[in-house]
């Protein structure tokens, strides 16, 4: 007979991961970044990341608030700018191990042209973008990522504007690593995470989050749970075929699972290089 | 580096730079300062740095300031219209206590204005620039040498206060080209680094000195860095006492440290009749303006605040005691001479010769003002 031990060390424990003194947390009930928290953190367990070679940089937004959480070094910076201060810090300290929350307005809004050139550079570093369709922090303003004709507190009479597809781009811009997962399947979220972070590159794992209180209410979608099971009938899987979704869902899906994942020179690599011929010449 | 050289002001800001212990450097391309970017891009690599190229203004400032956030010592360069994009992430080195060194070489303005012509029109943005009451040091040299020394200075200042420095020059300093000696710097100043037990560890909680010791990701603390206000443990709080000591902290760290951050020139102050204050381009042709009227007769003399911010103000009032004029030769509408005028209230009359038409100030100018004024 096979025993199976789980010893207690190896056993994922957020309060391990966590910064308890700080709780109760700010987030409103039903938020989605709890559940990418926690997702994030197992990943970084299971990964064995120490939490002292740890940096989390994040932007303005809920999800810039998200980090403070996380007992490690977090960075919580201004709109939109993480990525580049998280490229600095990066390229200071390679040793680090830095991830990037950002949310759909910090990337894909005003901290878009950090973004597209992240994807492009390709230094080893990770953006979780917790995406849930609305600037949460200010209100519940339309963001790129507010699906059509859906209600904010500046589109009174239903958004307009196409949505921006955050993989998509990182994908035309160049990035190595791109997947999209959302808060609905926590394990499934853990490993985009666990494969985003352990990719050699700049990789991108886009997060479907929900607002509840601010978004979900403004355009009664339900509590938090029938939000979350919205998500499961939007959602397309890899590879499946279109016709699986739900017809009152079809005009809003989101597709998840791996879309790019592919090696290219590493941005700290190639700069080593640069140092070495630097030295070369110089002698 | 024991012999003379010649060497651009700009250059000159990149070399004073690497000898400080500068190894990051983030920038992006503007007229008239990216000589800076050129040169450090080739001697940082190097030095076993960093150089990186950005994709906007904002971004250099975030990536400089996140260098330094990891522990390595960090500068960025601009100029006019990207020193104002610059500012809202040199609020956060502020606001953080984040050590960082930015060159910004004045060109005529506003918006795009004068791209490759000398001005001085920067002085009051490069106080109070960013949102916010906020610390900030400026140095203002005015030779290439004294841009080599200044900009170690800066590095020296940001490391031991805890604190962005702007270093300010105009165009014509910066694209000068003079024989100087670059000397190694005989002092190099390294943050104050965090030390002992995390347990016993407050991030933000400073001793008599204001400035609290600085923690290196990965040496175990673990902390939290915020833009928003924060407590000593360096989490946000919008408690109003805890609010105001942090911001009596901020505000008043620099004034605690005059002595370090105070320098000024005086140049044939005693016995003047008129006292001109300048600084850079005016600065050296208020010296030439000097000697033409020593020889005929009529006495003036120069004070020239090297750092500009933190105001030197009791180094004027003493320097200006007894004058009977004072002139501010300004490559601008009249900036620092709000701050003269401020200082010297009622003591002595204060005049400003402004020139903004993207010309430099000649001593012939200065000269034919304090003519003026010596009657």
């Amino acid at each position: 007979m096979n025993e199976i031990t789980v010893t207690s060390a190896d056993a994922f424990d957020i309060r391990d991961w966590l910064r308890l003194d700080l709780m109760p947390h700010f987030m409103c009930p039903g938020c989605g970044h709890g559940i990418a928290l926690r997702a994030l953190l197992w990943a970084c367990h299971e990964l064995g990341i120490k939490k002292d070679k740890l940096a989390i940089v994040s932007g303005i937004g809920c999800s810039g608030r998200t980090g403070a959480y996380i007992d490690a070094n977090t960075f919580h910076t201004t709109h939109g700018r993480p990525l580049a201060f998280a490229t600095g810090l990066k390229l200071a300290r390679p040793d680090l191990t830095v991830i990037v929350i950002s949310g759909d307005g910090d990337s894909l809004a005003i901290g878009g042209n950090h973004m597209i050139h992240a994807c492009r550079r390709n230094l080893d570093m990770t953006l979780m973008l917790l995406n849930n369709e609305v600037y949460g922090m200010t209100g519940g303003q339309v963001s790129p990522t507010t699906s059509a004709e859906r209600f904010t507190t500046t589109t009174p009479a239903g958004n307009v504007e196409p949505v921006f597809d955050a993989c998509k781009l990182a994908e035309g811009a160049g990035a190595t690593f791109a997947g999209r997962e959302a808060t609905l399947q926590t394990p499934a979220l853990k490993d985009l995470l666990k494969a985003a972070i352990s990719h050699k590159g700049f990789s991108v794992a886009e997060v479907i989050s929900d607002c509840t209180e601010i978004f979900g209410r403004k355009n009664a979608m339900g509590n938090s749970a029938e939000m979350v099971l919205r998500q499961k009938h939007a959602m397309i899987p890899e590879r499946s075929p279109d016709d699986r979704v739900p017809e009152p869902f079809k005009p809003n899906p989101f597709p998840t699972g791996v879309f790019v994942d592919q090696q290219r020179p590493e941005y700290g690599e190639l700069y080593d290089q640069v140092r070495k011929r630097a030295r070369e010449r110089s002698k | 580096m024991s012999n003379p050289t010649n060497i651009q002001g700009n250059a000159a800001a990149a070399a004073g730079a690497i000898a400080a212990g500068c190894r990051f450097y983030a920038g992006y391309p503007i007229t008239p300062s990216s000589e800076i970017a050129e040169q450090m891009a080739a001697r940082l690599p190097k030095a076993g740095g960093t150089f990186i190229q950005m994709e906007d203004e904002l971004g250099s400032m975030a990536a400089t300031v996140g260098a330094s956030l990891g522990g390595v010592k960090a500068m960025t360069a601009t100029s006019g219209p990207g020193f104002s994009l610059k500012q809202e992430n040199l609020g956060y080195a502020a606001m953080t206590e984040t050590p960082c060194v930015i060159v910004n070489v004045m060109r005529g303005g506003p918006s795009t204005g004068l791209p490759t012509r000398p001005a001085q029109a920067d002085i009051m943005q490069a106080r109070w620039g960013t949102h916010g009451d906020h610390p900030i040091i400026v140095l203002a040299p005015h030779t290439v040498r004294e841009i080599y020394e200044e900009t170690i200075r800066a590095f020296n200042l940001a490391e031991a206060l805890r604190t962005p420095v702007v270093v300010l020059y105009d165009e014509t300093i910066g694209h000068l080209v003079e024989t100087v000696t670059l000397k190694e710097p005989e002092e190099i100043i390294t943050r104050k680094w965090a030390e002992g037990p995390r347990e016993d560890y407050l991030p933000y909680a400073a001793g008599a000195d204001m400035i609290p010791a600085f923690p290196r990701p990965g040496d175990g603390y673990r902390t939290h860095t915020t833009g928003l206000t924060h407590d000593e443990r360096g989490f946000p709080t919008q408690d109003p006492e805890k609010v105001a000591a942090f911001m009596e902290r901020l505000l008043g760290k620099l004034e605690t440290h005059r002595d370090l951050i105070e320098k000024n020139e005086l140049v044939e102050t005693d016995g003047a009749d008129v006292l001109i204050v300048a600084i850079g381009t005016p600065a050296r042709a208020a010296k030439s303006a000097i000697r033409e009227l020593r020889d005929e007769g009529i006495r003036a003399g120069l004070f020239r605040p090297v750092t500009l911010w933190p105001f030197p103000e009791e180094a004027l009032k003493a320097a200006a005691k007894g004058k009977r004029a004072v002139l501010v030769p300004e490559m601008n509408a009249g900036q620092m001479i709000l701050e003269v005028e401020r200082v010297l209230a009622g003591e002595a009359p204060v005049t400003g010769l402004n020139v903004f038409n993207g010309e430099p100030i000649t001593p012939a100018q200065i000269a034919a003002a304090v003519k003026e004024l010596a009657k």
